[in-house]
């Protein structure tokens, strides 16, 4: 038994999982790190990363059998043979769709750390009141100050690039050099500022992405090859592997168990307290236990969810964290797939060297300063331009020598931009466990009761509306809105289910990520978020948990946990 | 920093104490032989023909050299649906046809001009079919349920083959596996290459 009891159990390696374990060996404490699934070892494992399109077998695209096999994963790009093998499989882990609900998880070491789009941006003050402000489920128990500097804490480590903006929507952070936009997205910026009289802005996308180097961490800067997916030989990005598990690792405190389903959190009711957890090993199905101090649950939104569901039924029949009745419910995703897309006339001398992993960002204008819409909270646009390659409409080019040579040169410049929505928590926008279906491992699965309301069907017009506007605006032709088929999940942003708040009758988590019936247990993924905001959020993960970790430790040493 | 002696530093940065087993990351799909397409040595040397009309040797590499037709045969036998692999199928049958009607010899047997002349004409056709189905050529077909006329499957296939290629993405496009940085301001005369991606 001596060889199972640590300080803390950090469950799941994802981006929040990783600070975790960071942060709490660094600080001295003996921690066990546990993943349901396969380890993925930084750059040894990446098999795909050398490879070119002509080093797949059908050239990345995806076969029928893998779409028959992978009715989900087909649904959008995770489908293909680059990443094979990285989203988890939806056959040995199914879950129920009352309503559509695509998910897509990372079920390895790194989480969707290996796999995320890895823009980065904090939430602004109002995020954290329009909540309390207009009326909306419960008010977050922190305000931007609270995590301020903890962002900048996570922004010097995990390397983030982007230019200091300015700008009260989108806080500055502390960060490395912007990957710069390209000329044309440069003069487009300048004549929408000027269209809108400094009220829209569009600029340098904020990433995960280096632009310098960190020899403390071993990384490099981003080599601009844009193949993040599959895994970055030097370390150009952020992710577990690359950068919170070497530190841990460092350390000499961490131990990380993959192929490590954890089942449930075992809580002294007299104390109210976990004191561990019981873990299935996925390749054996044998049962261990472990125990420790505290506990750090990270094993994504809907997954933490789900185990604090599956915790202390004797209890509360809906698990650890149920007795507010919000367990499960204000589930949020952002709302997108729609915005626009327009010709740049001109700039026929001008091109591009390297694949810039990035992008732009608008951030959000709408419901901003004097602003005022039929829906509540907004969007922010994440788009680029480039020249159009061989892959343009090619029908009226005909074909032979003359085809060949027209498409083997660039086309013209084009501009497109997707808006990222907020969704608003809705309480019976939830997840719950489906007694019926279990998966291979004989545990419940998660159905999921997901839809969008008025409040995003309204803001989708302006989403795309504002867009046209834009780029009209700016002197753009052939301007053409889109909005294409959005359900929940897309966005691969599942947040809420057990929300964070100042009430334990209206809340799971407290102030400092703690449940509020087993304050030992911290939930620091996208399980915690009280709203979602409209910017990307894996940042506001980090900086909380990183926040939370430090908390718990003077909370142990006061010996109060 | 040598980028050799870069690896390595990242990889001596990392490794871990770990319990458990280790099974392979990122999923390696082995390459497919055209041979397992179920399309013939002829079929195969019959589609690299008609991809040469479309995207002929020029001073640079053109379909036949980049063997379009073994990845044509691939991406027809996995990622099409029976019912575009047929309508594939007949289209080239029509092809075959239309070639004995208007030259009364086989499309194989036709001089480079004649080919083009023929293939031409069916990509006028293929336009004006489409246009009134209201399918753009550059529309996924993999995943509609509308199939495009036949000859803008033949063509997207060799586009797609030919551009994926590593003669054509790099000898025919310009490709930097490892570009270093990134200059959006950079110079752009006619006549210079596009980027393969």
């Amino acid at each position: 038994m001596a060889n199972n009891h640590y300080d803390a159990i950090v469950i799941g390696s994802g981006i929040s999982g990783g600070w975790a374990a960071k942060e709490l060996t660094e600080k001295g404490l003996k921690v066990l790190m546990l993943e349901r699934g396969k380890n993925i070892e930084h750059v040894k494992d990446y098999q795909n990363m050398h490879k070119e399109t002509w080093d797949y077998p059908h050239r990345g695209r995806p076969t029928q059998a893998m779409k028959k096999d992978f009715p989900v994963l087909s649904r959008d790009y995770p489908l293909n043979e680059a990443t094979f093998g990285m989203w988890a499989n939806e056959q040995e882990s199914p879950y129920i769709e009352k309503k559509r609900f695509d998910w897509y998880r990372g079920y390895h070491v790194g989480g969707r750390s290996l796999l995320w789009g890895r823009q980065s941006y904090r939430l602004n003050t109002e995020d954290f009141m329009a909540n309390a402000k207009e009326g909306i489920a419960v008010d977050w128990p922190i305000r931007y100050e609270d995590i301020a500097p903890w962002y900048g804490y996570v922004e010097r480590f995990a390397g983030i690039s982007g230019n200091r903006d300015g700008l009260n929507v989108l806080p500055d952070g502390e960060f490395q050099p912007a990957m710069l936009l390209n000329c044309v997205e440069k003069d487009i910026s300048a004549r929408i500022t000027k269209a809108f009289k400094g009220s829209r802005h569009l600029i340098s996308g904020r990433t995960a992405n280096m632009t310098e180097d960190k020899p403390e961490q071993g990384r490099t800067s981003c080599q601009y090859r844009n193949k993040c997916w599959l895994g970055c030989p030097f370390g150009g990005f952020f992710s577990t592997q690359s950068s919170t598990l070497p530190a841990a690792v460092k350390t000499g405190n961490l131990t990380l168990r993959p192929f490590s389903i954890v089942k449930e959190i075992l809580y002294n009711k007299d104390k109210k307290r976990a004191t561990g957890v019981s873990v299935i090993d996925a390749q054996t199905n044998e049962i261990y236990e472990f125990t420790s101090k505290i506990i750090f649950v990270n094993a994504s939104s809907f997954n933490s969810t789900w185990l604090l569901m599956n915790s202390a039924t004797d209890v509360w029949e809906g698990g650890l964290g149920s007795s507010s009745g919000e367990l499960g419910h204000n589930v949020m995703d952002h709302h997108f797939r729609v915005g626009a897309s327009a010709t740049v006339e001109g700039f026929d001398d001008k091109y591009y060297y390297g694949r810039r992993p990035s992008g732009f960002y608008v951030p959000r204008f709408r419901n901003w300063g004097g602003d005022k819409r039929d829906y509540l909270r907004g969007f922010g646009y994440q788009g680029s331009a480039s020249r159009q390659g061989w892959k343009r409409d090619v029908a009226e080019m005909g074909i032979g020598a003359d085809l060949k040579d027209a498409i083997s040169e660039p086309g013209p410049w084009q501009i497109g931009m997707t808006a990222f929505g907020e969704m608003l928590p809705e309480h019976s926008n939830r997840i719950y466990l489906d007694p019926n279906k279990t998966d291979k491992w004989g545990l419940p699965v998660l159905a999921m009761d997901v839809s969008i309301r008025e409040n995003e069907l309204r803001m989708r017009k302006d989403m795309q509306q504002d867009a046209i506007d834009m780029f009209e605006a700016s002197g753009l032709t052939n301007v053409q809105g889109f909005e294409k088929e959005y359900y929940p999940g897309m966005g691969i942003h599942e947040m809420g289910t057990a929300r964070m708040g100042r009430d334990p009758k209206t809340s799971v988590l407290n102030g400092y990520n703690q449940v509020w019936d087993a304050l030992n247990v911290f939930v620091t993924d996208g399980a915690c978020m009280t709203s979602a905001s409209c910017v990307n959020p894996s940042l506001t993960y980090m900086a909380l948990t990183a926040r939370a970790a430090s908390f718990a430790v003077d909370e142990l040493k006061k010996g109060n946990l | 920093m040598k980028r050799r002696e870069l690896l390595k530093m990242i990889v001596a940065a990392t490794g871990t104490a770990f319990v458990g087993s280790n099974v392979l990351a990122y999923t390696v799909i082995p390459m497919v032989d055209s041979k397992d397409s179920g399309f013939s040595k002829d079929e195969i040397a019959f589609f690299n023909e008609v991809g040469e009309s479309i995207i002929p040797r020029t001073d640079t590499p053109g379909a036949k050299d980049a063997d379009v037709g073994s990845m044509i045969a691939i991406l027809l036998a996995d990622c099409y649906t029976p019912v575009q692999r047929k309508a594939f199928k007949d289209g080239i049958m029509s092809l075959k046809a239309k070639a004995k009607s208007q030259y009364t010899k086989g499309f194989l047997l036709l001089t480079p001009e004649q080919r083009l002349l023929l293939l031409s004409s069916l990509d006028e056709e293929a336009n004006m079919y489409n246009k009134k189905m209201a399918l753009a050529e550059t529309q996924d077909s993999e995943n509609g349920t509308a199939v495009p006329h036949y000859f803008s499957m033949i063509k997207q296939l060799v586009l797609f083959s030919f551009f994926s290629s590593e003669l054509g993405a790099t000898k025919v496009l310009r490709y930097v596996a490892i570009p270093g940085s990134y200059d959006g301001d950079f110079p752009y005369k006619k006549g210079d290459k596009a980027w393969a991606t």
